[in-house]
């Protein structure tokens, strides 16, 4: 399938691609971050925030503004240049990613061929960051935070990773949206259409909580624990670089959501083998309708997914770092080979 | 490995300033990997030392080689004030030091000036007093349950506790006025009577409380997160409590049953039953789980108490100047976090001589090092959040 955006003037189109990828890299971690606000709020009778416009919806905006005002601090001790570089390479991964992650029927700046492999390699630069502001803030709860963060994030890239080899060796190909189409060609039983959701369900189960340890949230939010180590790597961090952590944060809920979407439920398509809506509307020709459509599946997708792991917060406390890394590798990674083994006997049996 | 405790020499780090001032750091191994523990001050400004109690750790990697607990920044000298107040002044003063739990505090206080002063107090304020004393350490316990749930990053319990705490707050302020301080008690009774409708408006509030710590049982006590984290951590024998003199429901999730509401009843705890709830293990689920046994177990004393308390006064003439004779007391009482002692002794004249207060969580946190020889980072967490203290009931 061809991107939307793919015009014949290249300067042009890659300009278009450049501008809407930032777009929604700025706005998507917004809308995830004002359903956590909201969400967590009233799961836990309160109201949240409720002064910034219509029941808060600037609050985030506005947060933006403060800590754009805010002074930016740098520890007298610390490793100048990596301490002020490591927010941006904590950042810069979940914006590339974004290029490769198909948001609707041509609704995708690049369609790599090995989209998923791509993504996945890239997102897991993210924690170079980390470790970076770890040392470089010369605080010794940053340490320790960063070492439970590169720690943790090794020990669960592995079952993400294979977690998403099962969907691929199923679909037969790495490109993100050639999983989609696969998806939506699928037919459990050779009969009953079906997302990967039900095939894969361990690997959708692996991938979802691998997914959690890598974001570093609840339940696995030892990297940034508040209670033991302040705010782990972020502990020496003020205004906007604090900000770019917190966006980064964000951003990496949006992209793994994304993924999950793409890989375990349809991807822009509302189940499989129904076909979108690709009647033109007035002015508006079949297909950009069909991508709007796709775009507004997707999305909700991705903030149900989003969602559950808000409600995950809600809910659990913390794990303990030994415990965590005992669940990866006696639990995660002995079944996501498992998963990838049984598929593959699948895939040959049938 | 071997563990060998460093000789001062040029390389030795010493601690800069502070209490813990000479402190060696030890150096471990051997040979080519030669690791040094990490010295780290938790507090007095975190987050898990709700107060500004500070901890001094030696890490190995995570794992805690020894830990002193460094008391004494809030001291407010409250023992030495009271010797310059009166004796109803002293009421005033003492709810303060351990600000959450305000009552049993005053209660403790006004029983031995009473006792010293041979003072009659009337039924109906007794029995007041044990209502208001149970209301108190329920408000105590939801406070420590929702903040050990915090610690250990269940971040909705506490608001749920936050909300019971508002609701039992209201109906104490119609009562006495405050909402923490609520300064009720007065020698020989106390402030004045309870509002109308105050004895129905508990009644509503007890059912209530009982229903709504079924959510604290779901979200924390039944989670299997919080039992990995919490079960076999920071386990207290019975024996070491006793020698640390801890009380309370920490002393009771070790399995011994001492309560003063029970081995030496005060006001009118002789007449109700006392449920107190006893772990098996003494560790930290253990503690959590007395401590929640222990709402419940107030919620029914309080039912007990609703129905018998008797109409007449609750306060005793008092001359205008009230001295206590020359002696001294002690008073025992069953507070929130343990035992509380209140030590009044007085030459005769308006002022205590001396009022020394022995506090519970004073004792509870001697045992610190004691649990923390060993344990992991998190694992500090979730012992220090199960001690249950308050930092100015430490250092008064």
């Amino acid at each position: 399938m061809e991107s939307l955006f793919a015009l014949d003037n290249l300067w042009l189109a890659l300009l278009l691609k450049l501008a809407l990828i930032v777009v929604f890299f700025l706005t998507a971690p917004l809308v995830v971050g004002y359903i956590e606000h909201k969400g967590l709020a009233h799961m836990q009778a309160r109201l949240g925030p409720m002064e910034a416009a219509f029941h808060g919806i600037g609050q985030l905006p506005a947060d933006g503004i403060k800590f754009i005002q805010k002074e930016d601090i740098i520890p007298e001790n610390a490793d100048k240049w990596v301490f002020s570089m490591a927010p941006g390479v904590a950042l810069v991964p979940a914006l590339v990613v974004l290029a490769v992650i198909p948001m609707g029927p041509g609704v995708f700046a690049e369609d790599l061929d090995v989209g998923i492999f791509f993504a996945l390699a890239v997102s897991s630069v993210s924690v170079i960051g980390i470790l970076m502001a770890a040392w470089s803030s010369a605080n010794k709860y940053s340490l320790m935070g960063g070492i439970r963060a590169a720690a943790q994030l090794i020990a669960y890239e592995l079952p993400l990773v294979l977690a998403a080899a099962a969907v691929v060796l199923q679909a037969g190909t790495l490109s993100l949206v050639g999983i989609v189409e696969a998806q939506n060609e699928f037919r459990l039983f050779g009969v009953i259409p079906a997302a990967y959701a039900i095939p894969q369900l361990v690997g959708l189960i692996l991938f979802f909580v691998a997914a959690l340890a890598e974001l570093s949230r609840p339940p696995f939010d030892m990297p940034i624990a508040d209670s033991e180590i302040i705010f782990g790597h972020m502990t020496e961090y003020t205004g906007l670089r604090y900000a770019f952590f917190m966006l980064a944060e964000y951003a990496g809920i949006v992209v793994l959501s994304a993924l999950a979407a793409v890989l375990f439920l349809g991807g822009w398509y509302l189940w499989p083998g129904v076909p979108l809506p690709s009647f033109a509307v007035g002015p508006i020709p079949g297909d950009v309708v069909a991508a709007l459509v796709g775009f507004g599946v997707m999305f909700a997708k991705i903030a149900t997914l989003a969602f559950v792991m808000i409600w995950f917060r809600a809910t659990f406390p913390r794990l303990r770092e030994d415990q965590l890394q005992r669940i990866s590798w006696l639990i995660f990674i002995p079944l996501a080979i498992l998963n990838i083994v049984v598929t593959a006997i699948f895939k040959v049996v049938a | 490995m071997s563990e060998t405790l460093a000789r001062p020499g040029p390389d030795t780090r010493m601690l800069p300033g502070g209490p813990g001032e000479g402190m060696l750091v030890e150096v471990r191994g051997e040979g080519d990997l030669r690791t040094q523990d990490m010295n780290l001050n938790i507090g007095p400004q975190h987050p898990a030392t709700h107060g500004v109690l500070r901890v001094v750790i030696d890490l190995d990697g995570e794992k805690i080689v020894r830990a002193t607990p460094v008391i004494g920044y809030m001291h407010r000298g409250f023992e030495k004030l009271a010797e310059a107040r009166d004796y109803r002044q002293i009421i005033a003063l003492v709810n303060r030091h351990d600000w959450l739990s305000a009552f049993c505090n005053e209660l403790g206080v006004a029983i031995a000036v009473e006792k010293m002063m041979k003072l009659e107090v009337p039924e109906r304020a007794q029995w007041i007093r044990v209502l208001m004393a149970e209301w108190n350490r329920i408000l105590n316990h939801l406070m420590f349950i929702g903040s050990f749930g915090l610690e250990l990053g269940a971040i909705t319990p506490v608001f749920f506790a936050f909300r019971e705490r508002e609701d039992i707050q209201n109906l104490l302020e119609s009562a006495t006025g405050g909402r923490l301080h609520f300064t009720y008690n007065r020698v020989g009774g106390l402030k004045e009577d309870l509002p109308r409708g105050f004895l129905k408006a508990s009644q509503a509030m007890v059912a209530n409380v009982r229903t709504r710590t079924r959510e604290y049982r779901d979200l924390l006590e039944g989670n299997e997160i919080f039992m990995a984290r919490t079960k076999g951590v920071g386990a207290l024998p019975p024996d070491v409590a006793l020698d640390y003199g801890v009380s309370g429901p920490t002393l009771h999730a070790s399995g011994v049953p001492e309560d003063c509401r029970v081995s030496e009843p005060y006001c009118r705890y002789d007449q109700v039953d006392v449920h107190v709830p006893l772990g098996t293990r003494g560790d930290s689920f253990d503690r959590f789980a007395c401590l929640l046994g222990r709402v419940v177990a107030s919620l029914d004393i309080i039912e007990q108490v609703l129905d018998r308390i008797p109409p007449g006064p609750v306060n005793t003439k008092l001359p205008k100047t009230v001295k206590a004779p020359e002696g001294e007391v002690y008073v025992r009482t069953e507070n929130p976090l343990g035992q509380g002692g209140y030590y009044l002794v007085s030459d005769g004249k308006k002022t205590p001589w001396r009022l020394k207060m022995r506090t519970p969580s004073f004792s509870n946190i001697q045992m610190i090092p004691y649990l923390l020889e060993g344990a992991l980072v998190p694992d500090m967490i979730a012992i220090l959040g199960s001690v249950f203290f308050v930092v100015g009931d430490v250092d008064r």
